[in-house]
């Protein structure tokens, strides 16, 4: 396992209360492969990720538990010194918004460079060369002329490939990509998740892919770990969700987005909002909001119940959403 | 470049708003908007009322928001009383002290404090305390009425340059740009110099005339940014006059800076009148003013600091109180923080 | 089709791009719109599609008089509305209202809900009595799904999807015929967007409403719309029905923005033939001369670059039935299955 996540716990101290954004969060992803973690704004999917990649803003986050193993290592015992180390040259990071992700002031090809320079003690000469050839490698046209422009001379699409580019420098075995596609039109983010897939392929990367399309997902991910409230509350094989969901949640979010191939009747609605960080629901966190909660959902936290073909769920009720 | 009005500008502000969001757990129903629990919209409009409980709090604006929220801060508290005081004295400086300032015994000149005169006398042998309560009521008349002053002018110039644009909004960054090149001291000894009187008007026409240009420009901008915004759009959309889209939705939300700004110039321009009093320039004898006393006072600060001190105290935490205010202000009306 | 509601004909809108301070000169000019033309009929739904940059929006501020087209027409059963002003023009705009993307901008965070779904009345007081308005309101706000008891709430206390909502409500408000909603649900979250997609299905029915619905989501376009517009820098490329579109585009453009719409199903992953378009979209400062998509397109030839195809139905299928026949802007228009089929459910 290249990275195995055990039961994080991250909260916010706000002026209105504690937030428990992260609540016991377990995930793993083996070298080469591909997770996807999906859910909704406020599900914590992102938090967790910067808790894992250590960037989370402390405060006001707080990590209150759990461990991040990333090659057997606890990361999150590690001095922050060696965390650093491990940042960008065995674990990267790809942001939604790569215009405020990258830095104003400096040229594309330093900004490139910077990271050979401090992990692999390049000279400025070796670097910017090496700099050209990553951005190359991410299909910017005209790369040698283009390193010396400035982030916001780029349009969005190639400034995604920058800021992919500088997570792949180092050749990282594991990328974090929050939303990378989101900001992006449709042709555009083809083109960059072809990008990515062929990248990962040939740099056999372990990925984890965060976002809220279950198009992205379909397309690109192996396994499929679905948030609510700061929970996992199903993980399964791509292939395996789609065919049937274990969980009423993550059968509602397929169940509610339109299909491009046919036009459907009245879209299924989940009732009610995704609860407030502060307030969550006791019991199950996704009761209120769901068709099949009985007594139980209301007092008793469901664990994550082993439901066969890979695939673990997190309701009481899993066989008969299975099932129906 | 005029972008051209497509999704994208709009889009970016909306990520940009959840990436602003994500500081705090992960965007979305964040605690960062000040969001009550969120109350269920209902799927069906049947069950509307039941499926959702309310919002939890009284239905507040954003004004009476920024109230309760000044009101837990210890700052404006503290500012505040100070404010309240002084004003109070500046009306009725007799309640604390009973005495004629403009009365004095050369014979009593530089003595020090005893019984009934605590502050001690000035060079003139008048009371420094009652000179002192008696200068409050200049410094607060004329940090109030230039303050009032220069809000009102700068920021219906600024507002107007920023709601019609164009040539009107070339023309006045022009003229501000004169404005801000001019030195206030040097411009003060200058101009006031050329008018003999002493009342405080001149003082307030001198701080009104050089402090409008800074107003106004954070009028103008405000009302800029306030302009992009979809509700004024949908305003315009429904056949809104203009007079109505300024002063309903366009004034209410740009005003908070220019006040926040106001405030805290309210004490600049206090240090200001007795600055150009000090020089000679501002009020004048026998007008009662800090500056005029700090001045008076600073030939003798060796034998007889008490003369300059009290003066000087009594217009640093003067000036410190309204912009500790201004501070405390510009906190509780922040929406980043809301 | 019956007769239209709205009727757009070569609508342009050019913005200048100017130099200097105070004696400005005219540069060049951003071709957002450059000559579109559709017609919408009553209780029907328009989707409009295009990326970002394809003058979408443009089109959508231009119908609700936020801007003044450059030239072309905007009729509303027959009347010019561009050339109104003043009392005219107010009279028209009671009928077209318009839905904002943003749910956070879209709502005067220092009025009450109240004040905000009761404003169109207090523009038009002749809609409705005054002392009939908080009725009214409170009315809107149970159509619409939300506690008429919110009225003395502020935005700032609701969440995104219930924002949009209360911006639904005032768009209704004043019972138009026709709403342009630009992007209504792009800000929302999967689950919220269904719940406002489907208030937004009802309330067309339940008032007979004519959607002008402007999105980037193909699929939601398709779910919403009866028939649906392909845009591509300021023109309209393609106009059909909806399984015109979507089943059967013959226009290069939207058979590559299909291709790129990833289908929520993984078993779509393998048999799935997906056009990834070189380069990106030239500036609108500045469009290639004939067929605007020519840099992009794989079939471009020297015609393309003279020649500006016309958004008809093209030579090919002239003479045709069926779905293939529909309006598109290509020289070598032809048919390419674009969205893989329904896995194992059609």
């Amino acid at each position: 396992m290249l990275l195995d996540v055990r039961d994080l716990r991250v909260e916010f101290r706000t002026r209105d209360g504690v937030a428990r954004a992260v609540n016991g969060v377990s995930y793993a992803v083996d070298a080469g492969e591909t997770l996807a973690v999906l859910g909704e704004s406020g599900s914590g999917k992102s938090v967790a990720a910067q808790a894992v990649m250590g960037i989370l803003d402390t405060p006001p986050g707080r990590i209150t538990g759990g461990e991040v193993l990333f090659r057997g290592r606890d990361l999150l015992r590690l001095k922050e010194e060696r965390r650093r180390r491990i940042r960008g040259a065995e674990m990267a990071m790809i942001f939604q918004d790569a215009l405020s992700a990258l830095n104003p002031v400096l040229d594309v090809g330093s900004q490139l460079g910077e990271m050979f320079v401090v992990h692999r003690g390049m000279s400025r000469g070796q670097a910017r060369a090496r700099a050209v050839e990553l951005m190359d490698r991410v299909g910017i046209p005209a790369a040698r002329e283009r390193a010396g422009d400035y982030p916001h001379q780029f349009s969005g699409g190639m400034r995604q490939r920058v800021m992919i580019a500088m997570a792949l420098a180092l050749e990282p075995a594991l990328i974090i990509a929050d939303e990378p596609t989101t900001a992006l039109d449709v042709t555009v983010q083809a083109q960059v998740m072809e990008l990515l897939a062929r990248l990962r392929r040939e740099l056999d990367m372990a990925l984890i892919l965060i976002t809220h399309d279950l198009g992205v997902v379909a397309e690109a991910a192996d396994r499929i770990a679905v948030m609510y409230a700061g929970r996992i509350v199903e993980t399964a094989p791509v292939h395996a969700v789609h065919r049937a969901a274990a969980h009423p949640y993550t059968r509602a979010l397929l169940d509610s987005v339109p299909r491009l191939d046919r036009k459907g009747r009245e879209l299924y609605a989940i009732r009610g909002l995704p609860p407030n960080p502060l307030r969550v629901p006791p019991g199950c966190a996704f009761h209120p909001r769901c068709p099949v909660a009985r007594d139980i959902c209301r007092t008793d936290e469901p664990p994550l119940y082993e439901a066969g073909e890979g695939r673990r769920s997190a309701c009481h009720f899993w066989r008969e959403t299975l099932d129906g | 470049m005029p972008e051209p009005q497509c999704a994208r500008p709009r889009s970016v502000a909306v990520e940009a708003v959840a990436v602003a969001a994500a500081a705090t757990p992960d965007g979305g129903a964040a605690p960062g908007h000040g969001a009550a629990p969120e109350p269920g919209a209902a799927p069906q409009r049947r069950s509307a009322g039941s499926d959702g409980g309310a919002p939890t709090g009284k239905p507040r604006g954003l004004w009476s928001d920024a109230w309760h929220d000044l009101l837990r801060n210890p700052v404006f508290v503290v500012s505040a009383l100070v404010i309240v005081f002084l004003v109070v004295i500046s009306v009725w400086p007799s309640l604390i002290a009973s005495r004629n300032p403009l009365s004095c015994d050369l014979a009593l000149a530089q003595e020090g404090s005893r019984p009934g005169h605590p502050f001690g006398f000035n060079g003139q042998g008048c009371d420094v305390y009652t000179r002192t309560v008696h200068g409050a009521r200049t410094s607060v008349v004329v940090g109030v009425l230039a303050s009032l002053g220069v809000a009102l002018t700068g920021s219906v110039l600024g507002a107007l340059a920023g709601f019609h644009g164009g040539a009107w909004d070339a023309v006045l960054s022009r003229i501000t740009d004169v404005f801000f090149a001019i030195p206030v001291v040097l411009g003060g000894l200058v101009l006031l110099s050329l008018v003999a009187g002493t009342t405080v008007w001149p003082v307030i026409g001198f701080m009104v005339l050089l402090g409008w240009p800074q107003i106004s420009r954070i009028a103008r901008g405000s009302v800029i940014t306030v302009k992009q915004n979809d509700y004024v759009q949908a305003a315009r959309a429904l056949g809104a006059s203009p007079a109505r889209i300024m002063l309903r939705h366009i004034l209410p939300n740009a005003v908070a800076p220019v006040i926040v700004v106001a405030t805290i110039a309210l004490g600049t321009f206090i240090a200001l009148e007795a600055t150009l009093s000090y020089l000679g320039v501002g009020l004048r004898p026998p007008a009662v003013s800090w500056g005029i006393d700090i001045s008076d006072a600073s030939p003798y600060i060796r034998n007889s600091p008490h003369m300059l001190l009290w003066p000087a105290g009594a217009l640093a935490v003067t000036v410190l109180a309204f912009i500790m205010l201004g501070d405390a202000v510009r906190d509780a009306l922040d929406p980043k923080l809301r | 089709m019956a007769e239209a509601v709205l009727e757009v004909t070569d609508l342009v809108k050019h913005y200048p791009l100017t130099r200097g301070v105070l004696i400005r000169k005219q540069i060049g000019a951003v071709r957002a719109v450059d000559g579109v033309s559709f017609a919408l009929a009553p209780g029907e739904t328009l989707g409009i599609v295009g990326e970002s940059g394809c003058g979408k929006s443009t089109v959508a501020r231009t119908l609700v008089g936020l801007e003044r087209p450059t030239s072309g027409r905007i009729r509303y059963k027959g009347e010019d509305i561009t050339r109104l002003s003043g009392r005219a023009l107010k009279a028209v705009r009671r009928n077209i209202q318009m839905v904002f993307q943003d749910p956070y901008t879209s709502l005067n965070p220092r009025m009450t809900v109240g004040d905000i779904v009761g404003e169109p009345f207090e523009i038009h007081p002749e809609a409705a009595p005054k002392g009939d308005r908080r009725r009214k309101v409170q009315e809107l706000l149970d159509v619409v799904g939300l506690d008429p008891e919110y009225v003395n709430r502020y935005p700032h206390q609701f969440s995104g999807g219930q924002r949009q909502r209360i911006g639904i409500a005032r768009g209704l408000a004043l019972r138009p015929e026709v709403i342009v909603a630009d992007e209504p649900v792009s800000a929302l979250d999967v689950s919220v967007q269904a719940q406002v997609i489907n208030l937004m299905e009802r309330l067309q029915n339940e008032f007979g409403l004519a959607y002008v619905f402007i999105a980037h989501d193909l699929s939601v376009v398709r779910h919403i719309s009866d028939r649906v517009g392909v845009m591509y820098l300021g023109r309209l490329v393609e106009l059909g029905s909806d399984s015109e579109i979507y089943d059967r585009p013959t226009h290069p453009y939207t058979q590559a923005l299909l291709s790129a719409v990833p289908p929520p199903d993984p078993a779509a992953r393998a048999h799935r033939d997906r056009i990834i378009l070189a380069g990106e979209v030239p500036s609108p400062a500045r469009p290639p001369s004939g067929c605007r998509f020519r840099t992009r397109c794989w079939k471009a030839q020297e015609r393309c670059a003279v020649e500006e195809p016309e958004l008809t139905v093209p030579v090919a299928f002239r003479g045709q039935k069926g779905p293939a026949a529909h309006p598109s802007a290509c020289h070598f228009a032809a048919e390419r299955r674009s969205v893989p089929a329904a896995g194992g459910e059609t």
